[in-house]
């Protein structure tokens, strides 16, 4: 077994892009459930319309990327107002029967024979990114490395830019949770009643925290999107939603580093498991997979086993998550 | 209060239970991956006679497979769509593609059923027509059978009937569930693709075949039983898998006050980790049933309709009329409703509630798994109760959350609509009606049409 490699890339993945990625799309879910209630379920609609913002301006109206960016936050709000007016005047459960049945819809539309010419359908759309990376500062092909990370230069230049966003972002959501405006949302969670019987109209204060936790997600898919060249509509699996669900409750809803920290050790977790498990001794492996089908194949399987068992047993024993308190937490409530 | 009691845990025998079953699914994969073929693939060649009777081949005519992929036509009109595994397809062609002046000899026919078998490639002939001999053919066939013709539209409501047949059997438990307990119950997919693979599995190996050591017991034991039985089968296992789930997972969670929220997201966990679990031990290919798998359809009053679909129905529709007695006139269905209806005051009129969900999840695994048989038909696949969930939701939610009868009703609206979608749009996106009616009943008539007000807010 080579520990220097399985170590290289356990700590490689501790910040990773996929860390940073999921850790943003967790911070719009944040907004979404950790501080007003709203279970959303559909996050991944939200990272697609954001993944599509782009791609579809480039591909279909061969604008510019950075114009596209635009298009990027006018889908992701687009979704949050056709997915909220129907549903945020109606019980929690609504809203994410709405959800998840819509991001599986986006889903299946982008993919669609219909949508090719604007969304290319199957094959997805790739060579749009050019724009971003011809900024780089950093060669793209030649591998950087400092202390324990090494990123290849592509990697490195998306990483940075990646992780600037990650931080203003999270201090405005921080800033924002702190004002009146943040304060109104977390009495809505609290008691919505209440909220309002002080006269806030808590349909508007959630179809708003709806629409900012839906672009900080579309801007996650945007930088996904980015950072692997391609769009490509089978990347926005429903099970990408609870993927980040469980790294938002290992981190503790409401709380406002809590997603990248969750993220972190999600990712560090999962990519630990498989490259130990891919750089098993041989005889070790063949009786695995013998015994219990353990193929290659099947160990990519693995993290969705733990993203479902670790989801069942943090709702059910650890819903304030494992560094979260019981006083920010939405999901204990009723 | 009745939630803050506390029940030892005597959750073993349930454990037992889904560890047999576990086991026999490992077992089962092990013995299924080594028959299946790898090269298959539908294929054809599309051609038409000119005016002077020469075959001309066409190029550049794009054809596809729902879910699959698809292919265009190179310069001999060949074409081949690799398919995973054996099954039943649907296979399209894009009558756009085609050049000018050439049609479909029956442009009703721009999708056709094929039937894949592991024994390798299956051609399929496209009948094209050109010229005159086309366009007259075409001007009486679009006269008599455009696209809203009185034959397709009785043939889509056939089929949205079997469709909402099936998933009515599926939503009633869901509903039920909700009713009885408040929960949304997110893994009812996982029940109905559980019945899916447990019905391929008994039909293939047998009642103790797919515990590996004992394939060679003779039938029904070691080889595999008449399907019929093997549909018995799945609904009792079904039934299993309910009374486990509610036994082991969902029954503690309440008594130890989790709440519902969080009940919820635990479904979703248990839902992908069921779904994974199937994937890793049944592998991602489509597979079909060893009986009934392809049949010719019988034609009546101009509607095809093969034997198997038509027993399905009438299957279908007796259960739901037993299901229906049931619950209004037997002592259990009265109970089932009346604890939907208000806990509290069913629990003070001497209801023993917890046993009434017991039995709710029982029923509602059991007629889940056997709308999964059903729908299992086409193909047998590990995600195959995910891709229908959408549908379920939108049936329950049409008809009401919480009351059987809503199911019912939803479940039959929502499948002749997405089969009368496919009148005006690619029946690629036909599922996506499903969410269509689902937003429309949340902002007409949130509490559903047999619903009642209160739940909604």
């Amino acid at each position: 077994m080579d520990w220097g490699f399985i170590l290289e890339r356990t700590f490689s993945a501790m910040i990773g892009p996929e860390v940073m990625i999921y850790a943003l799309a967790a911070v719009g879910l944040n907004v979404h459930f950790g501080y007003t209630g709203l279970m959303n379920f559909g996050q991944v609609g939200f990272m697609a319309a954001g993944a599509y913002g782009v791609g579809v301006t480039v591909f279909w109206l061969n604008w510019s990327f950075w114009i596209g960016i635009l298009f990027v936050f006018v889908y992701a709000a687009v979704l949050a107002l056709l997915l909220g007016i129907p549903t945020l005047r109606l019980r929690a459960d609504y809203l994410g029967l709405v959800t998840i049945a819509a991001s599986e819809t986006v889903r299946l539309l982008a993919r669609s024979r219909v949508m090719k010419p604007i969304t290319g359908g199957v094959e997805g759309i790739d060579k749009f990114a050019e724009p971003f990376y011809n900024l780089s500062p950093f060669e793209l092909g030649k591998f950087y490395s400092l202390g324990p990370f090494k990123y290849l230069g592509r990697d490195v230049w998306v990483l940075m830019v990646g992780w600037t966003l990650l931080i203003l972002v999270t201090l405005m959501v921080q800033q924002l949770m702190r004002s009146p405006w943040g304060r109104t949302l977390r009495a809505i969670r609290e008691d919505e009643d209440a909220a309002r019987a002080l006269g806030k109209n808590a349909y508007y204060y959630k179809m708003q925290s709806l629409m900012l936790g839906g672009m900080i997600g579309a801007l996650a898919g945007l930088i996904q999107v980015i950072q692997k060249s391609s769009v490509q509509a089978d990347t926005f699996n429903p099970v990408i939603t609870f993927t980040i669900w469980t790294i938002l409750i290992i981190g503790g809803p409401g709380r406002v580093w809590s997603p990248i920290v969750g993220s972190s050790i999600y990712w560090t977790l999962i990519v630990f498991v498989e490259n130990t498990l891919r750089q098993l001794p041989a005889g070790a492996r063949q009786t695995l997979q013998d015994t219990v089908e353990l193929s290659d194949f099947n160990i990519g399987m693995l993290r969705f086993m733990l993203v479902g068992g670790g989801l069942l047993l943090l709702a059910r024993y650890r819903p304030q998550g494992i560094f979260g308190s019981r006083e920010e937490m939405a999901l204990d409530r009723r | 209060m009745w939630h803050t009691r506390q029940v030892p845990f005597r959750g073993w025998r349930g454990w037992t239970i889904l560890a047999l079953a576990v086991l026999g699914v490992i077992a089962g994969a092990q013995t299924a991956a080594a028959q299946i073929s790898d090269d298959l693939g539908v294929i054809g060649q599309l051609q038409y006679q000119d005016a002077n009777g020469n075959k001309v081949f066409v190029e550049g005519v794009d054809l596809s497979i729902d879910d699959v992929g698809g292919a265009t036509t190179d310069k001999d009109g060949s074409f081949r769509i690799p398919v995973e595994a054996p099954g039943e397809y649907t296979i399209n062609i894009d009558p756009a593609t085609l050049p000018a002046g050439v049609t479909l000899r029956d442009p009703d026919r721009a999708s056709l059923q094929v039937v894949v078998s592991e024994n390798g490639d299956q051609r399929i002939i496209f009948p094209l027509v050109s010229g005159e001999a086309g366009a007259v053919a075409n001007a009486a066939a679009a006269a008599s059978e455009g696209n809203w013709s009185v034959r397709r539209v009785s043939q889509l409501t056939l089929e949205g009937i079997k469709l909402g047949l099936y998933l009515a059997m599926a939503a009633i438990g869901l509903s039920l569930i909700f009713g009885t307990t408040g929960l949304v119950n997110f893994a009812h997919a996982e029940l109905i693709t559980w019945g899916t693979l447990m019905a391929y599995f008994f039909n293939i190996y047998g009642l103790v075949g797919f515990l590996g050591f004992l394939s060679g017991w003779p039938a029904p034991f070691g080889g595999g039983v008449n399907f019929i039985i093997a549909t018995v089968f799945s609904m009792v296992m079904g039934g299993v898998l309910g009374y486990v789930l509610n036994r082991v997972i969902f029954r503690t969670a309440r008594n130890t006050g989790v709440s519902l929220l969080a009940q919820m997201v635990m479904t979703i966990g248990l839902s992908i980790f069921l779904r994974y679990v199937y994937l890793y031990f049944f592998g991602g290919r489509y597979r079909s049933y060893g009986d009934y798998a392809s049949q010719r359809a019988n034609s009546f009053l101009g509607m095809e309709l093969t034997t198997r679909d038509a027993l399905a129905m009438l299957v279908s529709v007796i259960v739901l009329v037993g299901v229906g007695i049931g619950l209004t006139r037997t002592r259990m269905g009265r109970a089932m409703r009346a604890v939907s209806d208000n806990k509290d005051l069913a629990e003070s009129s001497g209801i023993d509630v917890e046993k009434v969900i017991s039995q709710v999840w029982i029923f509602g695994g059991a007629l889940a798994a056997l709308a999964g048989t059903f729908f299992g038909f086409d193909q047998v696949k590990w995600d195959m109760g995910t891709r229908i969930l959408l549908l379920v939701f939108a049936a329950v939610t049409l008809g009401g959350l919480g009351t059987a009868f809503g199911a019912l009703v939803g479940a039959l609206i929502v499948g002749i609509a997405i089969n009368w979608s496919t009148l005006v749009i690619d029946s690629e996106l036909k599922n996506m009606t499903a969410l269509v009616v689902l937003i429309f009943a949340l902002l007409l008539r949130p509490q559903g049409i047999l619903g009642k007000k209160q739940r909604i807010g």
